[in-house]
């Protein structure tokens, strides 16, 4: 493709342009990267006082901490079940409104208003909706004979954050979901129909296949967020409890480095989860470039 | 293969679109139906009708001997081909062609068996294992008459299969479906706005015109005796010259227009009945003045205004004659090559 040339009078008009963007992005970004790359490398003593260059020895350490490797294996749990709740819970409003004509999209602008709530909000509200001694549900769960206390339960902790935190990428899903049903031609049902194929296997052979580019972009976003963007739930919920239970990576950052003060550690799991996003990334690229599927 | 009986068919939309009006038509097992119409006359609605894909408001419809108004559009046993081909962009051809026997419990050699046999016919072989993406206007259009072809149903439905084609591949693949129609003799129903698909590929020509049946009859009957002053301006290319009564010379054509039946206002003339010479038998006479010269290699068309009148008439000319730049020349034609029609009926009055 040729892409068209722009030529500027004044020299540095592009650069005066580009500038608030690049500003902030070293300020908030390259910045605190760099701080917590160099960080990683160092250790301080107990007070504070002296720190000492350490070279890779905060991240052989952190392999060997049980309490790191377990919040590897939270935050899989964690990011895996809030990625399948809420895409497949999205997936499933996506086709019923999809159905609908006329009311279509007053449903849509529902279902999107929660992904306008900010992530500490949206964890009180679970906070009051699952708290074992006034919340609403706990209450009917009673009546189901089952007793809910997230507080000592380790696994009704990680339901609960993997709610509260799904419930919000449902609307970002659902729109995505919504906007890929209805670019799939409807011609394209009505021969699967007549070809025999009942609603169910139209859906699983044919609508399916066919959202599987959208599929994977929202696979790896959801992914992106649950282990990343999702500390306000857990800090408003259950603070990473019951024992470590729902410590995921990025609470657990902030917990050694601002709780505990253990900079050098806390640095180091910064820069792995850095790594860690930089490779979702890449391979998001490369997958899309691919333009998956057909 | 099984006959279609259409019995008072109706569709009225949920805006209130009328969009199909107590249709009657029946098709007899292993015919080739064309229908026609201007668009927005209901064509696609009839036929997706028929094929299950639109729920019938009021009527009977028949595959067979079955009444089909509440069965699904897979248990209706019929095929159809999509303007847009709609083929499943991301399946292989040869799983587009083994869709819909999988779906309907055909063993795998069977299916095998089947897809190959047809690919062969429609000469597809060689790109069974491409994905659609992969493949030239022409070969999806291919694919899609395939993937209809494979299940051998009842009728096979076709919206508009050749618009998508550019001109010279249109003729061709208009000719190969005639050839399959006549070779496999499934009941077929065609919907085309193209003029040359409606008089050459159907045993029958439907023509629709809002929602009704104007006239159906052989594609010559059809283009030799049309019934309406409808069909009289629809059928035909270039259309048939509409010439009011009133618009000619009462004095030098009264004997002529004598001779036309009681109640005739409107005279339909087809533009090749039009001529520069005076005929030796009855004919009417009409003073023109040429506005456009329009050649075209095997035919040319000479467009010209009626004397002191707006109305445009065509008449198929050999080559430009001196004559023709005269300010106002003579144009004749016969008697017997005039189709007479009521203004106000919109019928024929022969
Ligand atoms: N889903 C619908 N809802 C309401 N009205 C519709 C719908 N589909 C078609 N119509 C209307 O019904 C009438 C017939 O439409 P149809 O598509 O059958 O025309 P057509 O003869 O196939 O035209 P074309 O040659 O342009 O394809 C039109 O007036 C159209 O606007
Ligand atoms: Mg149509």
């Amino acid at each position: 493709m040729q892409t068209k040339k722009l030529t500027f009078r004044n020299a540095w008009l592009p650069y005066l342009l580009l500038a608030p963007q690049v500003i902030i992005t070293a300020i908030f970004f390259l910045w605190p990267a760099g701080q917590a790359l160099y960080q990683s490398l160092l250790r301080q003593d107990a007070f504070g006082f002296n720190t000492t260059f350490v070279g890779l020895d905060n991240f052989t350490r952190l392999f060997q901490d049980d309490l790191y490797v377990n919040a590897l294996q939270v935050t899989l749990i964690f990011s895996v079940g809030t990625t399948l709740l809420s895409m497949s819970v999205a997936l499933l409003l996506a086709v019923l409104v999809n159905r609908m004509l006329r009311s279509r999209d007053t449903y849509t602008t529902f279902l999107v208003w929660p992904y306008a709530i900010a992530p500490a909000i949206a964890g009180i509200l679970w906070w009051f909706i699952f708290n074992p001694s006034i919340g609403i549900l706990p209450y009917f769960l009673e009546m189901l004979g089952i007793s809910w206390n997230h507080r000592s339960n380790g696994n009704q902790a990680m339901l609960l954050v993997i709610i509260a935190a799904a419930w919000k990428q449902i609307s970002y899903n659902f729109l995505f979901f919504l906007a890929g049903l209805q670019s799939i031609p409807h011609s394209l049902i009505e021969a699967a129909a007549i070809d025999g194929a009942n609603k169910f296997k139209r859906f699983w052979t044919i609508v399916f296949p066919l959202l599987s580019p959208i599929t994977f972009f929202l696979m790896v976003v959801n992914v992106v967020y649950a282990m990343f963007d999702t500390f306000g739930v857990i800090h408003a919920t259950t603070e990473g409890g019951p024992a470590q239970a729902t410590n995921i990576l990025v609470y657990k950052v902030y917990r050694d480095g601002f709780v505990s003060m253990n900079l050098g550690s806390s640095a180091a799991q910064s820069v792995i989860l850095m790594a860690i996003v930089v490779l979702l990334t890449v391979l998001q690229f490369k997958y899309i470039e691919r333009r998956v599927n057909y | 293969m099984s006959s279609i009986r259409i019995l008072n068919l109706s569709k009225v939309y949920d805006d209130s679109t009328h969009a199909v009006k107590q249709i009657n038509l029946n098709i007899d097992d292993g015919e080739f139906i064309v229908l026609v119409g201007p668009s927005g006359c209901g064509k696609s609605t009839l036929l997706r009708m028929i094929a299950g894909l639109e729920t019938i408001s009021d009527g009977e419809l028949y595959i067979g001997d079955r009444l089909v108004n509440n069965l699904e559009p897979a248990e209706r046993d019929i095929a159809m081909v999509f303007q847009n081909y709609a083929l499943y962009p991301h399946m292989t051809v040869y799983k587009n062609m083994a869709y819909g026997l999988k779906n309907r419990g055909f063993s795998a050699s069977e299916i095998e068996e089947r897809v190959q046999k047809t690919a062969k016919m429609l000469e597809i072989e060689q790109f069974l294992t491409r994905k659609p993406k992969a493949l030239s206007g022409g070969q999806r259009q291919r694919v899609a008459m395939g993937r209809a072809l494979v299940r051998e149903p009842a009728a096979f439905l076709l919206d508009e299969p050749l618009s998508n084609l550019d001109a010279k591949l249109r003729v061709q693949m208009r000719v190969e479906i005639k050839q399959l129609q006549k070779r496999l003799k499934t009941t077929s129903l065609y919907v085309t706005h193209d003029q040359l698909e409606a008089m050459t590929l159907g045993d029958r020509l439907v023509v629709l015109n809002q929602g009704q049946v104007e006239q159906v009859g052989a594609p010559l009957e059809v283009y030799n005796r049309p019934e309406t002053l409808f069909v009289a301006g629809f059928i035909g290319s270039p259309s048939m010259n509409l010439i009011d009564i009133d618009h000619l010379d009462k004095s030098i054509n009264a004997h002529a227009l004598s001779s036309l039946p009681k109640g005739t206002d409107i005279l339909g003339i087809r533009p090749d009945c039009l001529s520069s010479s005076q005929p030796n038998e009855p004919s009417i006479q009409l003073e023109c003045n040429m506005t456009l010269f329009e050649p075209s290699g095997a035919e040319s068309h000479l467009y010209m205004s009626l004397k002191d009148q707006q109305q445009i008439l065509i008449m198929r000319v050999e080559s430009l004659k001196q004559e023709f730049s005269e300010p106002y020349f003579k144009v004749y034609a016969k008697i017997k090559d005039i189709h007479p029609f009521n203004k106000l009926s919109g019928k024929r009055t022969d």
